[in-house]
């Protein structure tokens, strides 16, 4: 993209106004982003060392029990809901940067939402079913 | 979607080759992209041999010398000749920098000088500006004030005030950031780069300009500023040593901070 212009006969400073500003909150997908990212250093370490090799080789009675404690099935459900939203953010400004095919970008952004969405669900419903003793 | 390679037509094949003067002792080769408009076809590099003995030191010097002395077609932009002006920026071993400050012994080799990337070249060395040019008619880069002009004639503003336009007023609008940076290349239609945004910046944080919202709602965009992912390439690559990644950074906390 180096004239941004192409075959338009639009002057160059409408060309660059273009539709304007989307003043929709840019600055907040920013901002979770980092708090997301900071957010997930100590969960995942969390989720790495206390709640995968913590739990190695033990039987699926004791995993319960861990899992049914309050504080664990919390933080396991913060890795979860912060490593799909975080995720998906990221996701998102990839496909906003490298796909120019309008169409094709809103459909994958909004796939990718939706992804999210469900994944951070079923994650959740999965840790409460083993918490609550199914 | 991205252009990890360039079209047919734009892809650089060999060129002239232009002999060292005789008797020349000191010779050091440049190799030059050129395209002339006019004979159409592709890009091609042209070798030039030149003898440092009988040229300046800058890469603008060389570039004057074979413009003078040995192809008088050779285009592209200059004017001060010392690192003021912003008019010689292009792709020298690599980097973008501009011709007049960089110092031809600090070439290892070959010298290779492309235009700026990831531009529409007019002629050889000279990329089409009128975009960037656009964009940075669009942040309106003046003051802006209700507030009528003291009968002093002049807005003041401290000491500290002043001091955060340190490292703003200085760049000269030579674009080897902007040019630099691969959000700019994917992204020119929308986003602003580093160069607009530091000029954004410029006027955002100068304490006498009255119109901070105005300006910061023309950035509050996905694309226009949050397409900066802090690959700092254009901190790396100012000739002035200035840092538009902060310059950006900046913008952003400022745009966070008025939202809570």
């Amino acid at each position: 993209m180096s004239s941004a212009k192409g075959n338009t006969m639009r002057s160059a400073l409408g060309v660059a106004r273009g539709r304007g500003s989307a003043k929709t909150g840019a600055a907040d997908h920013w901002f979770a982003e980092r708090i997301g990212g900071i957010a997930l250093v100590p969960l995942a370490l969390w989720f790495i060392f206390g709640a995968v090799i913590g739990n190695q080789g033990v039987d699926h009675a004791t995993f319960q029990a861990w899992m049914g404690q309050p504080l664990n099935a919390t933080l396991m459900i913060l890795f979860i809901l912060a490593a799909f939203h975080h995720g998906a953010l990221g996701a998102i400004v990839v496909q906003e940067d490298y796909i120019h095919a309008p169409a094709v970008k809103h459909v994958t952004v909004l796939l990718t939402k939706l992804f999210a969405i469900a994944g951070a669900l079923f994650g959740t419903v999965c840790v409460l079913t083993l918490a609550f003793g199914g | 979607m991205v252009e990890f390679s360039l079209p047919p037509k734009s892809r650089v094949k060999p060129g002239k080759t232009w002999p060292a003067p005789a008797g020349a002792k000191n010779v050091k080769t440049f190799r030059i992209y050129r395209y002339d408009p006019d004979t159409g076809g592709n890009p091609t590099l042209d070798t030039f041999h030149i003898d440092l003995d009988d040229c300046g030191p800058m890469v603008l010097d060389a570039l004057i010398k074979i413009k003078n002395e040995i192809d008088p077609t050779l285009t592209f932009r200059r004017s001060c000749r010392e690192g003021i002006c912003g008019s010689c920026a292009m792709n020298i071993d690599t980097d973008n920098t501009l011709a007049c400050l960089k110092p031809i012994e600090e070439v290892k080799g070959d010298v290779e000088i492309y235009p700026l990337p990831h531009m529409a070249v007019v002629k050889d060395l000279v990329p089409d500006l009128t975009h960037i040019y656009a964009q940075y008619e669009m942040i309106e880069p003046w003051m802006k004030t209700d507030t009528p002009t003291p009968t002093s004639g002049e807005r003041l503003q401290s000491p500290e005030e002043r001091e955060k336009l340190d490292g703003l007023w200085e760049c000269v609008l030579c674009f080897c950031c902007s040019t630099s940076c691969p959000s700019y290349w994917w992204n020119a239609d929308r986003y602003l780069g580093p160069a607009i945004l530091l000029q954004a910046a410029r006027w955002v944080f100068d304490s006498r300009d009255e119109a901070t919202e105005e300006r910061l709602d023309m950035l509050d965009d996905p694309f226009r500023m949050y397409r900066c992912h802090t690959i700092m390439n254009c901190t790396t690559t100012c000739p002035k040593g200035l840092n538009p990644g902060k310059a950006i950074a900046d913008l952003k906390i400022a745009m966070f901070e008025r939202t809570g």
